[in-house]
């Protein structure tokens, strides 16, 4: 494999890691703040199918990604509400909206395209398509350096550079602002917040709000930018993908990036992988490729990173009186 | 910040003095059936140090957490310098001037100190000028009241005295004059406790007011102006702290005279019940915590254990109570050896005839979320008296707790209520009258007192008296020095894992000291 073939597998890799990133960003909002959030996988869904849908309806993607922001942070008030509240078990009201999000989209879908749950193909106006960064042309010239800013660096959609910026400007609010101090405080340790007369519902709620929002972009990106319509089950795992990398990244916002990003050189690897002839084993099964991401999350998970501390009052309820 | 700090420095000088830094008139708080705080009347004055009293469950940290706009009052009136206030919320109360220390800390483990401080008082949307602001006003509260602790310190890397500060710093720096301490000196070590005091008294002569929840009347001797006294729920009376003694204060507390010394007769030791040979164990680890320990209790005895806690004791327990395996060595009971292979050891042990009462009765003693009657017969649930085979009689079991919560006047009197809303020195009751009420040959109890107030203390050293005037033999292990020397009939004094000596009770306290130090009196 030369160096022409590097780039355009970085280059999948980097749509790959997308969606994973904003999930497990948005994830990682959630569980600083105390809340576990099983239900990403359900919320990026809903989200895909609302962009989607009221992008093929309104033929403006912008409306899509607006209904997709909407649906995602009404799944995760639904959640707030469960776990906050009434101070449910957040797994399982992550999990409910899963569920939901899994049947509801093929059942509103087919009732209104009536096409068995996808939605209609997005003309190319009507998807959020790539931006050419300035001079991508001219410095494409530039030898070595200028391939990897042309065809690496320029060319994706907004949402993606929006993903990347995501990182740091999280890893900023965590620790350089009020909002971060708190969000950290009420994961950890929601009492002392309450004592210094901080009210912890409503951080919560502030961040499942910046969960849902991630959560809702990622959904947009699926069915409006790396793909033209919503199909059936179109996130495939990928949130539950999000939460592990979120463990995995011991919910830090640089470790999320580069676990994404190993993540999504995975995914891509595993499609260029499919039918190579391997010295001495031969042609692998298509299936045992797909999986290898899968393993090596169980694997890399299981014994090399180390103990994954999370948020000590997570999957806690708040309750005031003893 | 800055605003709240002016107002501190202007309270004092416009202060009439007959003006009280608070005042409570009537206040009520229940909950659900439970009347915490019963029309509670109380002024505290400035620049003084009150103590509130009362034992465990008398509705003083209720009371103080109102005041903190924690709890909100169902009935009452409460006034901050004069001013009438209904107090929302703890950010209310900080606004008012009315800081808190909790018993627990409210800490965030992993932030530094300086996080902690400026927690919930950050004042700006970034953190870099308030970090700054935080930095300097901590080195000016650690000059003016001796306060030091490194801002960049993590709070896990912090000693529990030092946590402490942090606490009072973050009242401190949002402008507290009115510092609530809610038993501030349960987890401290003597001399923490001293320094603590030092730093109280300090706060007063700067111009605070301190109010000292507690339940240990040698503190409030110590350090307070005035103690008032709460008895279940109500005002029992405030005095002088000059003018009163602690066995009028008891008296108060628990609303009958209390004996804070324990009575008990010469002992009348008969046959060897417990015999430990040789016994060695190695924790989980590998480190070796009990080194070749040899001991006999006889019927009719108490044999104390004394020792600074973690040399030992709580392995040699553990052992002894079949919960965890030794490395070497043998222990009988009547004669009888404990095979230490295979499950259910402390099963097999309590069929011997011994009963233990763990030490820490959360961990070992007590599943908190249980109803009373549940954890009255945990452990016991095949006795036969609650039910045949595998079907459980319910109404026998509740009858049984029942009985034993009359006679043991385990408080509240029903056994439907969840453990963990007994107050400490109930629950312990609880485990104790479970071990206690059967046939029994041995008692090995660990802590009986620890978190348990005067009145119920005094109950329990009578019950275990009681039981070896009974003619059982009993192994008491304790940190408190003053409860080892006052049951037991001989004291042996454990040091990093070995008996060191055996001393009998009325040994002078520096002999003891020096044995828990590991030096030989003798040689001394």
């Amino acid at each position: 494999m030369g160096f022409e073939d590097i780039i355009p597998l970085l280059n999948s890799s980097v749509r790959f890691a997308v969606p994973l990133l904003l999930a497990c960003i948005a994830g990682l909002y959630s569980e600083r703040s105390g809340i576990v959030d099983i239900g990403l996988e359900g919320k990026m869904l809903g989200a895909a199918f609302a962009a989607a849908a009221v992008a093929a309806l309104t033929g403006n993607v912008w409306y899509g990604m607006l209904a997709a922001i909407f649906v995602s942070c009404c799944m995760s008030m639904i959640h707030a509400i469960a776990s906050i509240n009434l101070r449910g078990n957040q797994v399982i009201s992550g999990v409910a909206l899963n569920f939901l999000a899994l049947g509801g989209t093929v059942f509103i879908g087919h009732s209104i395209f009536k096409r068995g749950g996808t939605t209609p193909n997005l003309p190319k106006d009507v998807r959020i398509g790539p931006i050419e960064l300035p001079f991508a042309a001219e410095i494409g010239q530039v030898p070595f350096v200028g391939p990897i800013y042309e065809q690496l660096i320029s060319g994706h959609s907004i949402i993606v550079y929006f993903a990347f910026a995501a990182v740091p400007i999280t890893a900023w609010v965590l620790m350089k602002t009020r909002l971060g101090l708190r969000l950290r405080a009420v994961g950890e340790n929601p009492k002392a917040l309450d004592t210094a007369g901080i009210s912890v519902f409503k951080l919560r709620y502030q961040a499942l709000i910046i969960t849902g929002i991630l959560c809702g972009v990622a959904g947009a990106y699926l069915s409006t930018s790396q793909g033209a319509n919503f199909s059936e089950n179109m996130t495939a795992g990928r949130g539950f993908i999000a939460l592990a990398a979120l463990i995995f990244a011991k919910w830090k916002p640089w470790n999320a990036l580069w676990t994404c990003l190993l993540f999504g050189v995975l995914s891509a690897a595993q499609i260029r992988l499919q039918g190579v002839e391997f010295p001495l084993i031969g042609e692998v099964p298509v299936q045992f490729i797909q999986a290898l991401p899968y393993v090596l999350t169980v694997v890399l998970l299981a014994g090399f990173i180390g103990r994954a501390i999370p948020p000590k009052a997570v999957g806690q309820p708040y309750v005031k009186e003893r | 910040m800055v605003e709240n700090q002016t107002q501190t420095a202007q309270q004092p000088s416009q202060a009439a003095e007959s003006i009280s830094a608070i005042d409570l008139k009537g206040v009520s708080k229940s909950f659900g059936p439970v009347q915490a705080n019963k029309d509670i009347n109380l002024t505290v004055k400035r620049n003084s140090i009150h103590g509130i009293v009362g034992e465990n469950g008398a509705g003083k940290s209720t009371l103080m957490s109102i005041l903190y706009g924690f709890y909100t009052a169902d009935a009452g009136e409460i006034f901050v310098h004069g001013a009438k206030v209904k107090i929302k919320d703890s950010s209310h109360a900080l606004d008012l001037g009315i800081g808190m220390v909790h018993q627990h800390f409210m800490l965030v483990e992993n932030f530094t100190v300086l996080e902690n401080v400026i927690l919930g008082a950050e004042g700006d949307h970034l953190l870099a000028s308030s970090k700054a602001a935080a930095r300097e006003e901590l080195t000016r509260l650690a000059n003016d009241y001796g306060l030091d602790v490194d801002p960049d310190a993590i709070i896990e890397d912090l000693s529990v005295g030092q946590e402490q500060r942090v606490e009072i710093l973050k009242a401190l720096y949002r402008g507290a004059d009115v510092l609530i301490l809610d038993e501030p000196t349960g987890v401290l070590t003597p001399t923490e406790a001293d320094q603590l005091f030092r730093i109280l008294e300090q706060l007063r002569d700067e111009g605070k007011t301190i109010i000292l929840i507690t339940h240990k009347l040698r503190e409030i001797m110590a350090i307070t102006d005035t103690v008032s006294v709460m008895r279940r729920g109500t005002m029992v009376g405030t005095v002088a702290t000059k003018d009163t003694s602690p066995d009028q204060l008891a008296e108060m507390m628990v609303g009958r005279r209390v004996l804070l010394q324990v009575e008990k007769t010469e002992s009348k030791p008969g046959d060897k019940v417990l015999e430990v040979e040789n016994l060695s164990v190695t924790d989980d680890i590998g480190v070796p915590r009990v080194k070749n320990v040899s001991l006999d209790v006889r019927a009719g005895e108490i044999v104390g254990i004394a020792g600074v806690a973690g040399n030992g004791q709580s392995q040699l327990l553990e052992a002894i109570s079949g919960m965890f395996p030794p490395l070497l060595g043998e222990v009988r009971i009547n004669g009888k050896k404990i095979e230490f292979s295979g499950a259910g050891v402390a099963d097999e042990v309590r069929r011997m005839g011994l009963a233990h009462v763990p030490e820490d009765r959360h961990k070992m003693g007590l599943v908190t979320t249980f109803e009373e009657w549940e954890n009255s017969m945990l452990g016991y649930e095949d006795d036969p008296k609650f039910g045949d085979g595998p079907i459980l009689s319910v109404s026998n079991a509740r009858a049984d707790a029942q009985k034993r919560i009359e006679m043991f006047d385990i408080r509240p009197q029903n056994p439907r209520l969840k453990t963990a809303n007994f107050s400490g020195g109930n629950q312990q009751k609880i485990v104790l009258a479970r071990e206690m009420d059967r046939d029994l040959d041995i008692l090995i109890v660990g802590q009986p007192t620890r978190g348990v107030d005067i009145g119920a203390i005094e109950f329990i050293h009578k019950q275990i008296i009681e039981l070896r005037d009974q003619g059982k033999a009993v192994l008491l292990v304790s940190v408190e020095l003053d409860e080892v020397r006052a049951l037991s009939d001989r004291v042996l004094v454990m040091f990093d894992g070995e008996i060191v000596t055996e001393l009998p009770p009325t040994a002078s306290e520096k002999e003891f000291g020096l044995a828990m130090a590991g030096l030989d009196p003798a040689q001394q």
